[in-house]
C-alpha cells in the first residue's frame, strides 16, 4: 500500500526528480573539475616546495573542519545565492583529499626509481610524468574518489543557498515531513555516489600502468 | 678521460664532504672508490653525472668542463646503476633498457636490437623476459637488468652506487664475475662505489681509499696492499689481509735440499739412491751444479734392462723450473698449473739451488696460518 503510493509519488514528481539529479551531477562536476584543476597542480608543485607543504595543507584541512552548512552559510555575504556560491563551497570540500593524496601519493614514490630516473637523464618533467604521476596514480585516484564522493553529499545541502540539486527534494519532504519524499531526493543521491564511484574505480583500473 | 681538479663539496654548515680532491681516471680503467660511511665516496661518484655540484674544482671529461653542460644531456652519457636497482615497476624490462636509448630519441628498431642484444649479453633471453615487469624477476635477475640498462645508450662511462650491496652471496659472487667477463668485451670507464673490500680488490684496476672526504691512496690493489700509505689503510684493507702479503715467505724460505745425481752415473746405482731417500725422481746437475733435467723412477725402470745406459740418457730436460728472485706466488702457479709435484729452484747462471715439492708448501703454510691466528683474532664478520 504505503510503496504503491511512493510509486504513484515518483511517477508525479519525476520531471522534478530528473531535473533535481541534473542540477546535482552539474554541481558535482563543476566542483570536481575545479578542485582537481587547482588540487593536482598545486599537490605537485608542493611535492616540489616541500616547506610549503605544511601549511598550505594545513590550511586546506582548517577549510575541511568547517561544517559544510556554515560554509555555505558564508558563501551567502560573499557570492550571494544561487549555483556559482554553492561551487566554491563545494570545491573548497573537494580540494584537500585530492591535495594530500597528490602530494603524500607523490613524495611515496620509491625514491630509488626516482634517483634512478634522474641519473639517467630525465628531466624532472619526464620524471614526473614517466616515473612520479604513474607510480602515484592509485593513491590520487583514490583522493578523486574520496572527493566525489564527498562532493554528492555536501551537494545536497546546496540547495539550501538555492543551487538546486537533490537538496530540494529532501528538503521539501522535511518540511512536508513526508518520508517518501524525502527519500526520492535521498535515493538517487545515494545512487550516484555508488555510479560515480564505480566509474572512477573503472577509470582507475584503465589507466593502471 | 675523468679529471677531477681540486674538487671539494661543502654543505652549508661547513661540512667537508669531499675535501679537495684530484683524481685522473683513465679511459676502460675500473675504479673503485672504498671507504667507511660518511667518507665522501658517494658524492664524489655523484658529482661526475652531477647528482651533486661541486662546491669548487673542476671535473673534466674528455677534456670538458662537466659544469658547462646540460646536466641532463651529461647524465645521458653516463651509465648510472644505484644500489637499489631501481627499475621501473610500471614497465617492462624491456621498456625499462630501451629508457636512455629513447630518451636519446634511438628510432624502434634501434632500441629493440639494442634491448635484445644486451638481454643476451646477461643470459637473460629476450623472448622470455623482454615483457616481463621487474617484480616478476629475482634480485641478481633485476640488477643484471640494472646493468645492462645503464649500457643501453652505450655511454663510455659507467657509474655503479654499490650495485651488488644489497644482493645474496651467491648473486653477488655471480654479478661480480659478471662484470668483470662484460668489462674485457666493453671496456667502458667505470667508476664502482663499494665498502665491500674484497670486491674492490677483485673488480678494480685501481682502487681510491677515502676517509673524511679525503682520498688517502689511489693505487693498483697489488700496490694498496703492499704499500698502504697510513695506519688508516692498513687497518681498513685488514691486518690479515696485509699480512698475507707481506709474510707470505721467499722462494729460498719454503725450498729444501734437493737429492741430485750426476749424468753419468747408472740406472742400478740410481734407483738405490732412490729407495735409500723414498723419492721418485732424481735431479740431474753436473760438477758446477748446473741444472741439467729430472729422471723419474718411471723412465729408469723402463730401460733398466739395457745396461749401457745411464742417467743422462733417460732424464727429462724439459721440465718447468723456478728462479730463486721470483716470488713464491709464481713457484705455487707453476705447480698448479702444471700438476707436478715438484719444482727446481735454480739460481741466475742456472745452477740448482733446491726444490719446491707439495708438500714444503703445505708446511710452510700450515705454520703461516698457525701463526697468523695466533697474533689476529678472529674478527666478526670479517669474511677471508
Amino acid at each position: 500500500m504505503m510503496f504503491n503510493n511512493f510509486l504513484v509519488m515518483l511517477q508525479n514528481r519525476w520531471p522534478e526528480i530528473m531535473i533535481g539529479t541534473w542540477e546535482h551531477i552539474q554541481l558535482t562536476l563543476v566542483a570536481l573539475f575545479i578542485g582537481n584543476l587547482i588540487a593536482l597542480p598545486l599537490g605537485i608543485l608542493l611535492t616540489r616546495k616541500r616547506k610549503l607543504a605544511e601549511a598550505v595543507i594545513g590550511i586546506t584541512s582548517v577549510f575541511q573542519t568547517i561544517p559544510s552548512l556554515a560554509l555555505l552559510g558564508f558563501m551567502i555575504p560573499f557570492f550571494g545565492i544561487g549555483f556559482g556560491p554553492a561551487i566554491v563551497a563545494l570545491t573548497i570540500y573537494a580540494l584537500l583529499p585530492i591535495l594530500r593524496n597528490t602530494y603524500t601519493g607523490i613524495l611515496g614514490v620509491n625514491q630509488a626509481v626516482v634517483d634512478a630516473g634522474t641519473g639517467m637523464g630525465m628531466t624532472s618533467r619526464q620524471v614526473l610524468f614517466m616515473i612520479e604521476i604513474p607510480l602515484a596514480l592509485p593513491i590520487i585516484m583514490a583522493g578523486i574518489r574520496t572527493a566525489t564522493v564527498m562532493v554528492i553529499g555536501v551537494a545536497t545541502l546546496a540547495a539550501l543557498v538555492g543551487a538546486g540539486g537533490l537538496g530540494d527534494i529532501i528538503f521539501r519532504g522535511i518540511a512536508m515531513a513526508r518520508q517518501d519524499l524525502i527519500l526520492a531526493g535521498a535515493i538517487p543521491a545515494a545512487l550516484l555516489s555508488m555510479i560515480f564511484d564505480y566509474i572512477l574505480k573503472r577509470i582507475e583500473i584503465a589507466v593502471q600502468p | 678521460m675523468i679529471i677531477f681538479k681540486n674538487v671539494s663539496k661543502i654543505y652549508n654548515d661547513d661540512f667537508h664532504a669531499v675535501d679537495t680532491i684530484n683524481i685522473h681516471i683513465k679511459e676502460g680503467e675500473l675504479i673503485a672508490l672504498i671507504g667507511p660511511s660518511g667518507s665522501g665516496k658517494s658524492t664524489t661518484m655523484k658529482m661526475i653525472n652531477r647528482l651533486i655540484e661541486a662546491t669548487s674544482g673542476t671535473i673534466l671529461i674528455h677534456g670538458q668542463d662537466i659544469g658547462d653542460q646540460d646536466p641532463v644531456l651529461l647524465r645521458r652519457n653516463i651509465g648510472y646503476v644505484i644500489q637499489h636497482i631501481g627499475l621501473l615497476p610500471h614497465m617492462t624490462i624491456g621498456k625499462n633498457i630501451a629508457l636512455v636509448p629513447k630518451l636519446k630519441k634511438w628510432d624502434k628498431v634501434r632500441c629493440d636490437k639494442r634491448v635484445d642484444e644486451l638481454l643476451e649479453m646477461v643470459g637473460l633471453p629476450a623472448k622470455e623476459y623482454k615483457n616481463r615487469f621487474p617484480a616478476e624477476l629475482s634480485g641478481g635477475q633485476q640488477q643484471r637488468v640494472g646493468v645492462i640498462r645503464a649500457l643501453a645508450g652505450d655511454p663510455p662511462i659507467v657509474l655503479m652506487d654499490e650495485p651488488f650491496s644489497a644482493l645474496d652471496p651467491i648473486s653477488r659472487e655471480q654479478l661480480q664475475d659478471e662484470l668483470l667477463n662484460l668489462q674485457t668485451k666493453i671496456r667502458k670507464t667505470i667508476v664502482f662505489v663499494t665498502h665491500d673490500i674484497d670486491e674492490a680488490i677483485k673488480l678494480a684496476d685501481r682502487i681510491g681509499i677515502m676517509q673524511d672526504g679525503k682520498l688517502i691512496q689511489f693505487d693498483t690493489p697489488e700496490q694498496i696492499l703492499r704499500h698502504p700509505v697510513n695506519e688508516f689503510v692498513r687497518t681498513f684493507f685488514g691486518a690479515d689481509r696485509m699480512n698475507q702479503v707481506e709474510s707470505l715467505p721467499t722462494i729460498e724460505e719454503v725450498m729444501i735440499p734437493p737429492i741430485s745425481s750426476f749424468p753419468k752415473r747408472g740406472l742400478a746405482e740410481s734407483l738405490i739412491k732412490m729407495r735409500k731417500y723414498k723419492i721418485d725422481s732424481l735431479l740431474v746437475i753436473d760438477r758446477n751444479k748446473t741444472f741439467l733435467g729430472v729422471a723419474g723412477v718411471g723412465e729408469i725402470q723402463k730401460n733398466f734392462s739395457n745396461e749401457n745406459m745411464v742417467l743422462e740418457d733417460v732424464m727429462n730436460k724439459e721440465v718447468p723450473t723456478v728462479r730463486l728472485s721470483q716470488q713464491l706466488d709464481d713457484a705455487i702457479n707453476l705447480i698448479s698449473d702444471n700438476h707436478i709435484a715438484f719444482l727446481p729452484v735454480l739460481d741466475e747462471s742456472h745452477k740448482l739451488k733446491g726444490l719446491i715439492t707439495r708438500a714444503s708448501l703445505v708446511d710452510v703454510m700450515a705454520n703461516q696460518l698457525r701463526s697468523n691466528n695466533n697474533e689476529v683474532a678472529p674478527v666478526g664478520g670479517e669474511e677471508l
